[in-house]
């Protein structure tokens, strides 16, 4: 009687512990951060240009910089990160369930994300698009002419639905080559079992650089899909989101200010009203965020402003040598416009 | 050899027993309520869509093998499902009959009283045994599609098809709706060849002479289905591959990440089966095959008619074991881009919808049902080459 009771007990017990349910604390991530003192950013991991570890485990990229951004606004030391290596196939689930407390990784924004994965997008860092990348050997111009052709694409992307929408709209068939990951798409396009690797054209800068002979392959001029690239977080924590989205447009008012890297210590004695309220020398605009007034001063220093960390990492100082074109400022031309800070 | 009966238990003692399993079962239905329940209100809360609405929404994306109709622009999500799933169970399929073949080839030779044929099987089995599936998958995929000759250097073969590292690609042929004679003839003639078998067998039990039984059999197989095409003169059009300016058009595609998995999953289950196989003839009293001897049979018909039927019943059960091993290790289609239920599915499907927990909970019953519908079938033929206990 006495072991009947007992196992009765625990099983019920338990069952009663579980269906209280688990009622995460996921509303709180800045206080998570800052009690951790460290950030954890979900990253590419093999995508140059972006998020790419080096042979010594360094991690650098643009969608790096931004996270180091916000370790940088929050914890005051941009190396306080962790970045964790994601895949198309599990980066939402990887910040659905909160083992990273943003997803910096190329990731597009669209309806259907926002409104029915759970998370939110901070704010548009990169204006892309979906484009082609074929070899020069075989002679093609255009992307309407790659009728029949196989091409290789990462599953579970925008970049697949896209591809099947373009060749439909243009009356060409296809033949579609998926992978799970990146790096075997990129490797099955090298070894030629297909004709054509697509994705993120910015991406397709990338991953040239990775090709056994990067010369002999050529982006083809036509861009099929509007791809605004996004940071993104989990619904329901506003003042986390409003964090991660005034460190983009911090670092975008820094760059319409003229204030960079070198001389954002200089620009501390500006009397311009714009440089003051942007680096906290007047104006309390931290405070709303939980955060101390000199953080946009922060991030400048650690990752300099918008145009310097683009030129770094994809810019012409980098490998990729992507032109700013509609990543411009708006003011020329572009369509990177900062919310004015006041 | 009987013992004094036992008492029969108090009634108090059973009625405590079967108190304890009603409460257990309560309990873990409670829990997986519970947990149900508990999923469902964390996904509400966090507003992540839930449910199985996407089922039919437009997929959007293509599938490079579809062995039914499938079209990235009107297909749903479900359609999606149902075409992941066939791949699936094409590699199972194949893979279980190639595997059980070469198995059986292996784990025979292993005790071959020749030196060096038992040697080289050992060597197999060890060596595919001790590397992990998915090493061995990635060799043959880089193995087959590196030595394949590139798309314009494609190997042409008899009859029009085409070999290169896309594929192979074979004549498609078109049946006229007056092939179903042809059809009709062919399920006569397997009708006609188990009927044949089991009145050859008949027959020898009660004369005790053989009827050989294979080539006619074949013969009627094979045989009455060509003459009734020669006869009526049925026209059986081929459409060849093309090659075009990118890629091989019509006719029937090989894929290389289909014949990578197929061979990657005979060769490593085969290992196994070998071994399962040895364990089943040793587990045969040698007396059997003494007595087989004694009795003027050669070494090969002492095998087949005496140690493997015997060795069957203790083979089964490991067998349907090394059968769900393989089903489930086909899930590693994922690493080389082949199309199957958790590439389509639990890749592709479930990114583009976000909703993972319906989706890997569909994939988990889908491979439970495939396994317990395998192992129901395997435990049927085990159950009816069992020894006959009185």
């Amino acid at each position: 009687m006495k072991r009947i009771a007992t196992t009765l007990a625990t099983t019920v017990g338990l069952a009663l512990l579980l269906a209280c349910g688990t009622q995460a604390a996921l509303s709180q991530t800045l206080k998570a951060v800052q009690d951790r003192g460290q950030l954890i950013c979900g990253a590419n991991g093999t995508l140059a240009g972006f998020g790419l570890p080096d042979p010594q485990g360094n991690w650098t990229g643009f969608d790096v910089d931004f996270c180091r951004a916000i370790a940088a606004a929050v914890l005051n030391d941009p190396t306080k990160v962790k970045f964790v290596p994601l895949t198309a196939a599990n980066r939402f689930t990887a910040l659905q369930s909160g083992e990273v407390d943003v997803l910096s990784r190329n990731t597009t924004w669209t309806m259907s994300r926002d409104t029915s994965l759970g998370v939110d997008f901070a704010a548009v860092n990169f204006y892309d698009g979906q484009g082609f990348m074929v070899r020069k050997s075989l002679k093609v111009n255009s992307a309407l002419e790659l009728n029949d052709a196989a091409v290789c694409v990462q599953q579970g992307t925008t970049t697949e639905l896209n591809l099947a929408d373009y060749f439909r709209a243009n009356n060409m068939s296809l033949k579609t080559v998926t992978f799970a990951t990146a790096d075997e798409a990129v490797k099955a396009y090298d070894t030629s079992r297909c004709d054509s690797y697509t994705t993120d054209s910015s991406g397709l800068y990338g991953e040239r650089l990775r090709l056994t002979d990067p010369s002999a392959h050529i982006v083809l001029p036509e861009i099929i899909s509007k791809e605004p690239l996004s940071p993104a977080v989990r619904q329901g924590d506003d003042a986390w989101e409003d964090i991660v989205r005034w460190t983009h447009y911090a670092m975008l008012n820094a760059e319409e200010l003229g204030v960079n890297q070198k001389n954002v210590d200089d620009m501390l004695k500006s009397d311009a009203p714009d440089i003051r309220r942007l680096l906290g020398v007047e104006g309390q605009f931290g405070q709303g965020m939980g955060l101390s007034n000199d953080w946009a001063y922060r991030i400048i220093k650690a990752v300099g402003n918008y145009g310097e960390s683009f030129e770094r990492n994809v810019g012409q100082g980098s490998p990729l040598k992507i032109a700013r074109g509609l990543n411009a400022l708006w003011t020329k031309g572009g369509l990177q416009y900062g919310l004015p800070v006041r | 050899m009987a013992e004094a009966a036992k008492p029969v238990p108090r009634p108090a003692r059973r009625f405590g027993n079967v108190a304890l399993q009603a409460a257990f079962v309560v309990a873990v239905g409670g829990l997986a309520y519970a947990a149900i329940v508990n999923a469902a209100q964390n996904l509400a809360h966090e507003n992540i869509a839930s449910g199985f609405g996407f089922w039919n929404n437009t997929a959007g994306f293509d599938i490079s093998q579809t062995l039914i109709d499938y079209s990235s622009s009107t297909s749903t999500f479900g359609r999606a499902f149902w075409v992941g799933l066939l791949n699936t169970l094409l590699v199972a399929a194949i893979g279980i009959v190639l595997a059980t073949v070469l198995g059986f080839v292996v784990g025979i030779a292993r005790l071959s009283r020749n030196w060096l044929v038992a040697k080289l099987a050992g060597g197999y089995v060890e060596l595919i045994r001790n590397v992990p599936l998915l090493l061995q998958l990635l060799f043959w995929y880089n193995a087959v599609l590196k030595t394949l000759p590139e798309l314009h250097g494609s190997m042409t073969l008899p009859a029009g098809s085409f070999l290169n590292n896309r594929g192979l690609f074979l004549p498609r042929p078109e049946f006229p709706p007056s092939f179903r004679v042809v059809l009709l003839a062919l399920l006569i003639g397997v009708v006609a060849a188990i009927v044949l078998r089991l009145w050859a067998r008949r027959r020898r039990d009660r004369t005790g002479v053989p009827v050989p039984v294979v080539w006619p059999a074949l013969a009627l197989i094979i045989g009455l289905p060509l003459v009734v095409t020669l006869l009526t003169d049925v026209p059986i059009r081929f459409s060849y591959p093309q090659l075009g300016r990118f890629n091989i058009m019509g006719g029937i595609e090989i894929l290389p990440e289909l014949v990578a998995l197929l061979v990657a999953l005979t060769i490593y289950t085969a290992a196994f089966i070998a071994e399962v196989v040895r364990a089943g003839i040793l587990a045969v009293p040698h007396g059997q095959t003494e007595a087989a001897q004694a009795l003027g049979l050669r070494p090969r018909s002492t095998l087949r008619l005496v140690v493997v039927p015997q060795a069957m019943r203790v083979i089964v059960p490991p067998l349907t074991s090394q059968y769900l091993n393989l089903i489930k290790n086909s899930s590693l289609a994922v690493a080389i881009g082949y199309p199957d239920l958790v590439q389509v599915f639990a890749g592709s499907v479930l990114n583009i919808t976000g909703q993972a927990v319906e989706v890997i909970a569909v994939t988990m019953a889908v491979y439970l049902v495939i396994s317990l519908a395998t192992s129901l079938l395997m435990n049927l033929y085990g159950y009816s080459v069992a020894v006959v206990e009185r």
